[in-house]
């Protein structure tokens, strides 16, 4: 994609790092968090040549950039191409958002039949070029980071952007939601209510949002480190979730990612087994 | 018409910056002659429609609001509403207060980004908020409080100012106390007086002249100014049921967009009304029957429900009970976000915590319609449920694709009567005439990749 602006087609050389802001197909809901910072928005300014985004600037400066932030899933021929420039172009390129890392919701086609998807949407579905899937930025380039979250969390990506200004490792935890939850002094609404909850298999980050809220959580920051998403199955089952229900509640934001993925073979109770211990370490 | 001989000229830009998402503009223009404008939508699909059907009756609420992180409450409002009218229970009271009072909360984080970040430095002349702050840095700061302030409403009532987890259909998972709610009370009228300060400092850019002719369109309620509503209005006649909505306005595909277009049937057929101020080449490029939502047309059909303050901040503005310039939208943006503070405060002041959280109620099939507006403008849903409480069916009908062909018909007035330009004002120009509407193509579906031929 070329993107030079006539009216602006040099900026001033600066020492400072350059930032990329990319979006692919997304709700712009991650790079929205970026403007969000209210309080640190106009600090990270000063840190930062901010050398192309589009949503926020009709300037724009050529690459290559140190930092790039990508947004959205990869759903078009165009796309497929355009991340592989993004990514030529990118010292540090660090993925944000459920679209980006799993595909995001839209990746809901990947086990569906995307034909008659388009037929469900236009009256002509001819006009429309689209891949069968969505995946993740990975899965097609090298990426630096992942930041998760549907949408991300402001203060991890301010942590983020923060520890590459200093070349440090983002401090950002792998476990699950319930960690959060005991932080904040939640009862556990899936113990104490019987409220389905993906808590237990889905990374932190939120500040375990929805049990604070008295439901249950539904996954959005996707799988944590070690998910043991078979067994919390079983225990949804036996508190008595329907089992397309479960299904659902797996496959909904983070769908693609891989271990919610096979989650939603959902073990009928009949057929239910234990987890082994392969996936209980995967 | 152009002041260049032969007027063949090619112009291209490679995105259009500063509108939510990203589509493309082509404006062909031949021997002086205008020939074609369009609005290039090229987002790709994400199929919300496909993939809602087979998904419980609670799913859309949360589902929806992944089609735009800009306005996720709205989604959350529309499937409400559609849910709600299909199940046959009524959300008021408190609960309805308070959906009321997280929907002002995100018309003012949304209107107030489009206002600073997006649409000023269109006025400023600069390429962004970051660089306006360097001569502006104050009204910068100003704007970015009254963001946060809207957006403190939306993380208090939802969790979260993006995707809020806290709206169910019936109501909410928790409601606040009246001790919880108290303390934004004070923020909400420092945000109140902010509000007020950045009307004044918007009313004194100054605006180019367009004086459109589209019929407005609106959701309606008894009393309120336009959020959450009960029927449909326009100044063309229309004053219907919700549900009566797929009776009178279409969506239809064309070949340049993944967002589908829409028109108002009554007037597809017959209207030639603006034919007086288009020309021929205009009545034969565009269908009759587009039509406008969003601020113009909330502002125009119900500037006299504004609250006291906005009401008079609009007059001191400058603007009279209507107003059908585009690039004064970001006046009414302003007056909106100040009637959406002066709202709040009145909420939090009349709140009682409801005993329950969540209205009740039973499963039951049946198809239900949901209008509510969005900052753009009506958001419309419909879907239909079967006796299992899953969704057999399901269609949203976003503000952009509503307003896409009448962005297109600004276009060609704007570029039409402005063919003297040179090319690189002439682009400028009409990224403006486009970011007036403050198009959201993350709703409508992405990509704005700006061309100009003459050829």
């Amino acid at each position: 994609m070329t993107v030079t602006d006539p009216r602006n087609p040099t900026v001033p050389p600066s020492s400072r790092p350059s930032l990329a802001v990319w979006k692919f197909a997304s709700c712009d809901g991650c790079q929205l968090t970026l403007l969000d910072c209210e309080d640190e928005l106009l600090a990270v300014a000063d840190q930062l040549d901010v050398a192309f985004f589009l949503e926020a600037s009709s300037a724009s400066v050529a690459g290559p950039y140190d930092v790039s932030l990508v947004e959205g899933s990869i759903t078009t021929e165009e796309d497929r191409a355009r991340i592989q420039e993004v990514r030529a172009q990118s010292k540090t390129l660090i993925t944000i958002g459920a679209c980006a890392t799993a595909g995001g919701i839209q990746a809901l086609r990947n086990t569906s039949d995307v034909s008659e998807f388009l037929r469900i949407v236009y009256a002509t579905p001819s006009y429309i070029s689209t891949l069968e899937t969505s995946t993740p930025i990975a899965d097609h380039v090298s990426v630096d980071f992942e930041l998760r979250g549907c949408p991300i969390d402001r203060q991890q990506l301010l942590e983020v952007i923060g520890a590459y200004l200093v070349g440090r490792t983002p401090n950002t935890p792998g476990h699950s939601v319930c960690v959060e939850c005991k932080q904040q002094g939640n009862p556990c609404v899936l113990v104490a209510h019987g409220t389905p909850c993906l808590g237990p298999a889905t990374q932190a980050g939120c500040g375990a949002l929805c049990p604070s809220y008295l439901r249950g959580c539904y996954g959005c920051f996707g799988p944590a480190e070690t998910p043991n998403p078979h067994s919390l199955g079983a225990t949804l089952l036996e508190a008595g979730l329907p089992p397309d229900e479960l299904q659902r509640l797996f496959h909904t934001y983070n769908a693609w990612a891989e271990p919610f993925r096979g989650a939603v073979q959902v073990p009928t109770p009949t057929h239910r087994r234990p987890a082994t211990q392969q996936e209980n370490t995967r | 018409m152009t002041h260049r001989a032969g007027g063949s000229r090619r112009l291209s830009t490679g995105a259009l910056a500063r509108v939510e998402g990203e589509g493309a503009m082509h404006i062909d223009i031949r021997d002086g002659e205008l020939v074609d404008v369009q609005l290039n939508i090229y987002e790709p699909p994400r199929f919300f429609e496909g993939f809602l059907r087979g998904r419980g009756l609670e799913e859309p609420v949360d589902i929806t609001a992944r089609i735009c992180g800009i306005c996720p409450v709205a989604y959350q409002m529309s499937a409400c509403a559609a849910i709600e009218d299909a199940l046959g229970i009524t959300v008021d009271g408190p609960l309805r207060a308070l959906r009321h009072l997280l929907y002002c909360g995100e018309w003012i984080e949304s209107h107030t980004l489009h206002i600073h970040m997006l649409h000023a430095p269109d006025f400023l002349g600069v390429d962004s908020v970051i660089e306006m702050a360097q001569d502006h840095r104050p009204e910068v700061e100003r704007g970015l409080e009254i963001k946060k302030i809207g957006n403190e409403v939306l993380s208090l009532l939802g969790g979260r100012a993006i995707h809020p987890i806290n709206v169910r259909v019936g109501g909410f998972y928790r409601v606040p106390t009246v001790a919880e709610l108290q303390p934004l009370r004070e923020r909400l009228l420092r945000g109140r007086d902010l509000a007020e300060e950045a009307v004044d400092w918007v009313a004194g850019f100054s605006f180019a002249d367009l004086d459109i002719d589209h019929e407005f369109v609106a959701a309606q309620h008894p009393t309120d100014y336009p959020f959450l509503a009960e029927r449909i209005e326009s100044d063309g006649g229309v004053d219907i049921a919700v549900a009566d909505f797929p009776d009178h306005f279409e969506e239809h595909q064309v070949p340049h967009s993944t967002a589908l277009h829409a028109r108002h049937l009554g007037h597809a057929e017959a209207s030639t009304d603006d034919a007086d101020d288009a020309t021929d080449a205009a009545a034969v490029r565009f269908e009759p029957g587009n039509y406008l939502v969003g601020p113009l047309a909330r502002y125009s059909l119900f500037s006299e429900r504004l609250s006291a303050g906005a009401r008079a901040a609009a007059d001191r503005a400058g603007l009279g009970p209507t107003c059908r310039n585009p690039f004064q939208s970001i006046v009414v943006r302003a007056v909106e976000v100040l009637h959406a503070y002066e709202t709040a405060i009145k909420l939090v002041d009349g709140y009682e915590r409801p005993d329950l959280a969540a209205v009740p109620y039973d499963v039951r099939p049946g198809t239900g319609h949901g209008v509510t507006e969005a900052p753009r403008g009506l958001l419309y849903h419909r879907y239909q449920i079967d006796e299992n409480g899953l969704l057999s069916d399901a269609v949203i009908v976003p503000p952009t694709s509503q307003n896409q062909a009448t962005i297109e018909h600004d276009l060609w007035h704007f570029v039409e009567a402005n063919l003297d330009l040179d090319d690189e004002s002439l682009r400028r120009q009409a990224e403006v005439t486009i970011r007036n509407h403050d198009p959201c193509i993350s709703c409508a579906t992405h990509f704005l990749d700006l061309t100009v031929s003459r050829t």
